[in-house]
């Protein structure tokens, strides 16, 4: 961590130009040069950024899914250097945010951290086993700019490949103003056996508005990388925008956790896809909890003969939120299988929309896939919406959907009193009842802090 | 000590059901109230024990003196009142272990150690022959109907209610479970639980003999006596006892 802050110290003085526009609101050429000037990356790096920034400027914001008329480009801050984040007062996070850590019990430390007030985390002697440990198993955990600086060639052959800059105007903004992010490489053959949590990173610049994360698994590895906490993420900027790209090669094994619960003022809109080789595995499982919109979805494209694609959704939706998430199977070899399960929660005025693809080509035969996609509406404000394709072209080909909404039921809520348990106690047990087949595959700490966030947000207490 | 329920009238979305029952379970004692499809059964469980589809709208229900028709129903099983569900509904994702657990808290106003909650549990389902993965499957998701109405049994045993509202826990199920149902329901009632036995057919009063019996017919209280109206029944079914005007 100390290498990293000195580094920047050491750039920041090497690189005597007035950062004036890096401050400032609204995208343009020049803020992308300077970026990319002060990191000092390669010349091929700001070509792609650049290439990514004229894309956005061409395309059109989506015109499904989520509102996203409201988001003002020109108004956000699209770098924030690090010494900026570190300037940010803990007065400013708002009270809701901090009454929530107070209510969860995450000491103040860690709230300041999560807050993105403190640039380092106390967890340094942990931190540095763990980085050992990697390293002599060949393993790269790196922040994306470190990744870049270090393995320029490794991250050239695979950046924008997964996720080029043209899929969608949030991709290609990301593309132009990405900063931060994680850059993991695993060699053939090794097994991490503990989860790589991104806040074990060398970089104290944990939440990023415009993260960029590329995963390289190696024939025959498996690594288990987690993101986000399940602590509201306080941001003053609006938007967040992340990029996602993972490369799952033969025989391989990738599983990606992400609980995300940022303030109910940001509009979350990402891009997650892995490229799925033959008989290797990739398996999302993906909470969103907080923003005002999310518009996420995990994707797999299943490109060699026995891939397997896993994707586990959750949403929970509470007043004014949007969560619009879901998944898509591209089954682009011959039996390779999907599986989507998404479990969505709506509150009050909020909305889940399940929104799914699954295509199977022609010729792609002994392919399977299974979607299945439950709601919960927990009064009759809520609302819940499926929007599922399913593109299949190819008649050898196993598909199965179901869906259902339900609401909790007056029987089930009757059976839990008539034994005692208070109407408040019992929605939430059932409530967690319903998540639980995803929940059980989040690690225990996040299931913990999950069903506690479900409970404040179900008494209505928090937000 | 009793459960006293009192001139009770009770209408199931503005159609009248119960015209006025009234009745008197002391605490260890077996009531049995017996009726044909429609009389009234289970109509009179759900009321008692406050489903808020059945609206009381006359009469009281009191549990050792204290009056809890206005009562929610998680508050009347604080009081001490326990139904065994004709249907148990399925919960996904809730644990039976856990499930026990909170409405063993929430009934004693404690948080027991877990350990020792576990241990109580075991001893428990041993005696009624669960097998011991029971207690973690999801509630009733994917039960039988016999494991629905065992799990009701182990319910009783495990929470120890005061009074204790079977609602046709009987039906369906073949004479060696409603011996092992029987058995649960007597040794209960050694303990010292007041028992109201709700069911259609006699088959079950050979094993648990109730001290008294009611023959419930189009929301009233036709005629009570002791067990042998249980015989009576079996021998000539309904048809004999009609309801009366004057009661």
């Amino acid at each position: 961590m100390k290498d990293t802050l000195q580094f920047q110290q050491e750039t920041t003085a090497a690189n005597p130009i007035a950062y004036q526009h890096m401050a400032r609101p609204g995208i343009s050429k020049q803020l992308i040069e300077e970026i990319s000037h002060y990191k000092s990356e390669p010349t091929w790096m700001l070509a792609q950024r650049l290439r990514g920034f004229s894309i956005f400027q061409k395309k059109q914001s989506p015109q499904w899914g989520g509102n996203l008329q409201d988001i003002d480009f020109d108004s956000i801050r699209y770098y924030l250097r690090p010494t900026d984040k570190r300037a940010t007062n803990w007065d400013d996070v708002p009270a809701d945010i901090r009454d929530t850590y107070e209510k969860i019990g995450i000491p103040e430390a860690e709230q300041k951290h999560i807050a993105g007030v403190m640039a380092q985390y106390d967890s340094e002697a942990v931190y540095h086993s763990l980085r050992e440990r990697l390293q002599k198993q060949g393993v790269i955990f790196e922040d994306m700019d470190t990744g870049l600086k270090q393995y320029p060639e490794l991250v050239q052959q695979y950046f924008g490949t997964v996720v080029p800059a043209g899929d969608n105007k949030f991709s290609a903004l990301n593309t132009a103003a990405w900063s931060g992010g994680s850059f993991v490489y695993i060699p053939k053959g090794v097994q991490v056996d503990i989860p790589l949590q991104a806040y074990f990173r060398i970089n104290a610049e944990r939440v990023g508005q415009f993260e960029r994360t590329l995963i390289i698994a190696d024939e025959g590895s498996f690594v288990h990388y987690v993101e986000g906490c399940t602590a509201p993420i306080y941001t003053a900027d609006s938007l967040h925008s992340a990029v996602v790209e993972i490369v799952v090669k033969k025989g391989a094994r990738v599983r990606y956790t992400t609980v995300q619960n940022w303030s109910k003022n940001v509009y979350n809109l990402v891009t997650k896809r892995a490229f799925v080789y033959e008989d290797a595995t990739m398996e999302w499982v993906d909470g969103n909890l907080g923003s005002k919109l999310t518009m996420k979805y995990p994707s797999v494209y299943l490109l060699g003969r026995g891939a397997k694609g896993d994707i586990l959704s959750i949403a929970f939706a509470g007043t004014g939120q949007h969560q619009d998430a879901g998944a898509k199977a591209v089954h682009g070899a011959p039996d390779t299988t999907s599986s989507i399960v998404s479990k969505s929660i709506s509150k009050e005025s909020g909305r889940t929309s399940y929104r799914g693809l699954v295509s199977v080509p022609k010729g792609m035969t002994g392919c399977k896939s299974s979607v299945v996609c439950d709601a919960l509406l927990l009064d009759e404000y809520s609302r819940s919406d499926t929007y599922p394709t399913m593109d299949i072209r190819e008649a050898q080909t196993s598909v199965s959907h179901e869906a259902s909404v339900g609401k909790i039921g007056e029987e089930q809520l009757f059976y839990f009193m008539s034994r005692g348990i208070k109407e408040r106690e019992a929605r939430s047990m059932i409530v967690q009842g319903f998540i639980e087949p995803i929940a059980k595959e989040l690690p225990l700490e996040y299931v913990l802090e999950l069903n506690r966030l479900i409970q404040l947000e179900m008494e209505g207490s928090v937000g | 000590m009793s459960l006293s329920v009192l001139n009770l009238r009770v209408a199931v979305e503005g159609k009248q059901i119960l015209h006025g029952v009234s009745l008197n379970v002391a605490a260890k004692t077996v009531h049995a109230v017996m009726g044909p499809n429609g009389s009234g059964k289970s109509t009179f469980a759900n009321a008692i024990s406050g489903h808020p589809r059945y609206s009381i709208t006359d009469g009281s229900v009191t549990v050792d003196g204290s009056e809890v028709a206005s009562l929610s129903p998680d508050e009347r099983a604080r009081a001490g009142l326990f139904l065994s569900f004709q249907n148990p509904v399925e919960v996904a994702g809730v644990p039976v272990r856990q499930f026990l657990r909170t409405a063993y808290n929430a009934l004693r106003r404690t948080q027991v150690d877990p350990i020792v909650f576990s241990a109580q549990l075991k001893k428990e389902m041993e005696r009624m022959q669960f097998d011991p993965s029971f207690a973690n499957r999801s509630l009733n998701d994917g039960f039988s109907g016999g494991e629905r109405k065992r799990l009701e049994m182990l319910q009783l045993a495990l929470l120890q209610p005061k009074y204790a509202i079977l609602d046709e826990t009987d039906s369906g199920l073949d004479v060696d479970a409603i011996k092992n149902i029987a058995h649960t329901i007597t040794r209960a009632k050694d303990q010292g639980i007041g028992v109201l036995l709700i069911t259609h057919y006699s088959r079950i009063l050979r094993f648990v003999i109730p001290d008294v019996v009611h023959i419930l017919i189009k929301g009233k209280i036709v005629q009570s006596g002791d067990a042998s109206l249980a015989q009576q029944i079996e021998e000539h079914g309904y048809e004999s006892f009609q309801p009366s005007n004057n009661t």
